[in-house]
């Protein structure tokens, strides 16, 4: 562009920057490819008294010919892909725009409308994908509370375990939203006038900083989690039981 | 006392080509000084921009291996000095000579601005609390190294459509000023072009002043577009509370 130099090639970076897109590519797409076959699988999700967070809440619907997980699936997916992080996540490791600063991105010069159209322009309904996991957030902590009671009574194995790390991932990753940082006290400009959503807003904020991490650590957790509960259903391990 | 091989970019509006150098190597040397050195023993002509040397007016941007920097705060030990190392103008604005460029089109963007707008009746007593956050935004040196690695302005070329970076967290300042009474949210959406930022962080990545442009200005004007044009609930809440 500007200068008509070497700055025209792809980049003028000698360092290693398409390490990190391109383990995101491969986790991601690793990620979608096992919560697509477990979503349709419509098995082995159920261990009493573990239920997998791809199946929660246990929905049996006779007029549903699918696998339940189809219908509670769009919330949290809908949740993560118009989630801030993970859009810059996969813009720069799927749709290289760029994949690293100051590299070229895939389009063409000027071949750009970033989110003013369709379909991108549909990131602006975040928030109603935060309240829509909001709900199933709620049915995971159902779940989990649930998973303390064995047909002997109160226990607790490593599944419950499991469960309870994978629910309080989950749980900090929707509450260091940023659509949440705003409605919770970010849109106002006078904060003095409301201290508790101003205490709030800070917390949030202090939880936003480490979204990222929120963010990858939930998505191995509930990947962890519905994987333990297919081992136990397949028989492949026993559930250890701690009390 | 090491070496360290300079590849610097010398032309005009009308073309250039890289020029190397050997520079020694000196404790906390930084690339300004090699800069520095290659005038005063190689080349006088060379043309660069700087003023303080101390990262604080923003002046003396560059691009060095590729990254927009500003040169005075690039010590060269943070360099790998076993390639050459590059220094070229910021790629985003027309050059004028050799590491100058003319970013004149930043002032007139930042004129389009509507300034700071208070009530008749204002009462001038602000609390610390209300102001804080827009003082993060008023660190910013106005160096451009965002408006230059912004993909939008970089690659695409939408200085017609995109304010870019630095314009956002200038339009964040007074947004979120206690008592500014101007909405800026038809102007965001419209002429500013927020939507055009894909949230890939760069500008923040970039930044001197660690100003953390996408999370504590873009993402939070994105959702007050949000609030206005995207969410049927806070417009119906709004008219009830008659705003
Ligand atoms: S986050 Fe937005 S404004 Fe910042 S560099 Fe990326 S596209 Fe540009
Ligand atoms: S926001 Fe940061 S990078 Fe951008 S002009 Fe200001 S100081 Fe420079
Ligand atoms: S921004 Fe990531 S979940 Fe809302
Ligand atoms: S010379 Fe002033 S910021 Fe570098």
């Amino acid at each position: 562009m500007a200068n008509g130099s070497a700055q025209n090639s792809i980049t003028l970076r000698n360092d290693t920057w398409w390490v990190l897109p391109l383990i995101t590519a491969i986790v991601l797409a690793t990620f979608g490819a096992y919560s697509t076959w477990r979503a349709f699988s419509n098995v082995d999700f159920l261990v009493q008294p573990y239920l997998s967070p791809f199946y929660s809440p246990y929905i049996l619907a006779s007029w549903w010919p699918f696998s339940p997980a189809l219908l509670i699936l769009w919330a949290p997916l809908g949740f993560r892909a118009t989630c801030y992080y993970y859009r810059k996540a996969y813009y720069r490791s799927f749709f290289l725009a760029p994949a690293a600063c100051a590299v070229q991105p895939m389009a063409k010069e000027g071949n750009y409308d970033g989110e003013t159209k369709f379909p991108f322009i549909i990131q602006n309904i975040h928030r109603y994908f935060f309240y829509a996991a909001g709900v199933v957030l709620f049915f995971l902590w159902v779940d989990a509370f649930h998973a303390l009671w064995f047909e002997d009574g109160f226990g607790i194995g490593v599944g419950t375990i499991v469960l309870f790390v994978n629910v309080f991932l989950l749980s900090m990753y929707s509450m260091s939203c940023h659509s949440f940082r705003h409605l919770i006290g970010g849109r106002l400009d006078v904060f003095s006038k409301c201290p508790t959503r101003f205490r709030l807003w800070e917390k949030v904020s202090g939880w936003n900083e480490n979204h990222a991490l929120w963010a990858w650590l939930s998505l191995f957790s509930v990947a962890l989690a519905d994987l333990y509960i297919f081992l136990l259903a397949k028989g492949v391990i026993t559930d250890l039981r701690i009390i | 006392m090491s070496v360290a091989k300079l590849r610097i970019y010398r032309g005009d509006a009308e073309g250039g080509q890289e020029v190397e150098y050997e520079v020694p190597v000196d404790e906390g040397m930084v690339v300004l000084d090699a800069i520095h050195f290659v005038q005063a023993n190689y080349d006088g002509d060379l043309a660069v921009r700087w003023n303080c040397k101390a990262a604080k007016c923003g002046s003396c941007s560059a691009e060095i291996n590729g990254m927009p920097k500003l040169t005075c705060k690039t010590r060269l030990d943070s360099l790998p000095l076993d390639k050459p190392v590059t220094v070229y103008p910021l790629k985003t604005f027309p050059i004028m000579k050799d590491l100058v460029t003319d970013v004149s089109w930043n002032y007139e963007v930042r004129k389009k601005i509507p300034p700071f707008k208070y009530a008749e009746d204002t009462d001038w007593k602000m609390q610390q609390v209300d102001v804080e956050r827009s003082q993060e935004f008023r660190k910013c040196i106005e160096c451009f190294l965002c408006q230059d690695v912004c993909h939008v302005l970089r690659n695409h070329n939408k200085k017609n459509e995109f304010f870019g970076p630095r314009m956002m967290i200038k339009i964040a300042e007074l947004e979120m000023h206690p008592l500014d009474i101007e909405d800026r949210k038809e102007m965001l959406r419209e002429a500013a072009g927020v939507g055009y930022c894909n949230i890939t962080k760069c500008c923040t990545d970039v930044c001197p002043e660690e100003i953390h442009i996408t999370d504590n200005a873009i993402i939070p004007l994105k959702e007050r577009v949000a609030d206005t044009y995207f969410d049927p609930l806070q417009w119906i809440l709004n008219k009830v509370k008659g705003n």
